[in-house]
């Protein structure tokens, strides 16, 4: 470990994919970073992601941040150092950046040396950790057993800075990770190079999310940071940006269950004593946070498995005599729609393999059961009445009884056939496609905090690829 | 008496990873901020009413340099599960914006 007096950082973007202003960046750049990082990943975007093996971000949006990125890193001759690559970091997203970063090297005619370190968990390790008691929950979890780890589509764990150092050690001019904790992308670089980890971890806590800790965010834009052995001082490149204490301050709740513990691999951030001063009207000095290592090094896992097919029939009610018995009437449909299921499958199909939920915009479809007005006010509703089943095929076909059934189910203040919904759509289905949920909120304890993320490293020289040994 | 909504300069709700909810309640001003604090009328038991949950199941913290109040619960539903209504969870403080503060 050496130690340096200033560890200059440029995070271009809060999201590898969500933009940055050019000219923000070149800002940051004549500031002489030691190194530039990004998150390119988190939950947020939902388990479909980690599921399919699907990105969140257009790969022509990715291309565009990630080419600007790794052209100032190569100018300047730093580190680029990028985290949860394709949104879930699993090995499909890791491949599908590695793409990208080929075609942009190959199009620039650009050399490095790459590292790419992998966060998809193999099975037989997880089984393993498992019946070693060393896979434990957090808190709320889904339960966690073998059958889970063999019917989940991916899980990844979330590497600590650690990985990245060794990566770094290694002589890697650019790192492309799986899942990271966002901040390790940050505190890696900075804590190897002799800043005290409390400063290390809350900085990155900061710029991982690029120019959000910032007055009055208009769009993603970039945020840079000084490090230094008591302190560092946050400030964006954008001249139109300020950062205020309260705006630094207020940061550290943004996504974090606990605004003054954040709990990493490693150890827990602790922000209870942190102070920030403004230094002047657009940047913040901050300084007391501590970095308390832990007794033991956990890794926690991300997981998503099939939750099966979905297809979806969207239809509105503007009929007061129905939305005054909405609940009523919905029951009423549900029952009909599993009768006319079991006409057409008899036992090929049990009620127990599909799911049917009706959500009531106007009513509660954004709350459901939270839900405190009680009382409908609205002159019409919206019905989205979603069917989950083992394939799209069945999928589909319940959705077109479920469109049937729903257009004729008769209320008693009419008699003769009724046309109760109004359905935007032709078809009036739509078919979803497979649906994922997380399965897995559990952390790891392995022996090391390399053993879960292998590292492969290519000379990379244009257009072609060497691997390295 | 003043709603929450009109006291705030922010409210909002967000998933803290998929199996928890945190909602921050964020204000400009300091007076204002010690205003809300003071009534009590923004506490552990309040938001766990709000949510159908027992108060130990919520976290809640005053953040005196942000001016904020932030609290976490386990979400309703897990994120992007078949029940789940809001993937980002981020219209789940609407009913926060009520609570009136002497």
């Amino acid at each position: 470990m050496t130690t340096t007096d200033e560890i200059r950082v440029l995070a271009p973007s809060g999201v590898c994919g969500s933009g940055f202003l050019e000219e923000s960046f070149e800002k940051g750049l004549a500031q002489n970073p030691h190194f530039i990082g990004c998150d390119a990943g988190s939950t947020d975007p939902g388990p479909s992601h980690l599921g399919s093996g699907e990105p969140a971000f257009p790969r022509e949006a990715v291309r565009r941040d990630l080419r600007l990125m790794l052209m100032g890193a190569r100018r300047l001759k730093v580190p680029l150092i990028i985290g949860s690559t394709g949104t879930a970091g699993a090995d499909p997203h890791l491949a599908w950046g590695y793409e990208i970063l080929k075609e942009i090297a190959a199009a620039e005619n650009l050399s490095f040396k790459l590292a790419l370190i992998h966060a998809e968990q193999d099975k037989a390790y997880l089984h393993q950790r498992l019946h070693e008691g060393r896979i434990k929950p957090l808190q709320p979890a889904p339960e966690f057993n073998d059958a889970v780890i063999d019917r989940s589509a991916h899980i990844v764990g979330m590497m600590g800075a650690e990985p990245f150092q060794r990566a770094l050690a290694a002589g890697a001019d650019v790192i492309l990770a799986g899942r990271s904790s966002d901040t390790a992308i940050f505190a890696s670089f900075a804590e190897m190079h002799g800043i005290p980890s409390g400063i290390a971890w809350h900085a990155a806590k900061i710029l991982e999310c690029g120019a959000a800790a910032v007055v009055n965010r208009k769009s993603a834009d970039c945020m840079f940071a000084w490090l230094r052995q008591d302190h560092f001082v946050v400030e964006p490149p954008n001249p139109e940006y300020r950062c205020t204490p309260q705006s630094v301050a207020s940061h550290s709740l943004y996504e974090n269950a606990d605004p003054y513990k954040l709990i990493e691999c490693s150890g827990t951030l602790d922000l209870t004593e942190s102070r920030y001063e403004a230094l002047n009207d657009r940047s913040v000095r901050v300084s007391g946070s501590s970095f308390a290592p832990a007794a033991r090094y956990t890794v926690k896992l991300e997981g998503a498995e099939l939750a099966g097919y979905q297809s979806i029939v969207i239809g509105s009610v503007r009929d007061p005599f129905i939305i005054r018995q909405i609940d009523d009437w919905t029951t009423r449909l549900i029952e009909r729609i599993h009768a006319r299921v079991k006409q057409v499958y008899g036992e090929r199909l049990q009620p127990d393999q599909y799911v049917i939920n009706i959500r009531i915009y106007g009513k509660n479809g954004t709350m459901g059961p939270l839900e405190p007005v009680k009382e409908i006010r609205s002159h019409e509703l919206c019905l989205l009445i979603e069917v989950t089943a083992p394939s799209q095929e069945v999928a589909s076909s319940i959705a077109g009884i479920v469109r049937h059934q729903g257009l004729h189910l008769p209320i008693p203040e009419w008699s003769g056939l009724i046309t109760a919904l109004a359905c935007p759509y032709n078809p009036a289905h739509l078919d979803r496609g497979a649906v994922y949920r997380f399965n897995v909120n559990h952390i790891v304890e392995p022996d090391d905090p390399h053993e879960m993320f292998p590292i492969e490293y290519f000379a990379i020289d244009g257009a072609t690829q060497r691997k390295l040994p | 008496m003043s709603s929450l909504g009109e006291l705030a300069r922010l409210i909002r709700s967000k998933n803290a990873g998929p199996f928890e909810l945190t909602f921050d309640i964020m204000f400009e001003e300091t007076a204002t901020y010690e205003r809300v604090k003071r009534s009590g009328m923004v506490s552990r038991e309040v938001i766990a009413q709000q949510y159908g949950l027992l108060p130990e199941q919520v976290k809640f913290f005053y953040c005196d340099l942000a001016c904020a109040i932030k609290a976490s619960i386990p979400r309703p539903y897990f994120q992007g599960d078949l029940m789940d209504s809001d993937g980002h969870g981020g219209q789940q403080y609407a009913p926060l914006m009520d609570i009136q503060i002497p």
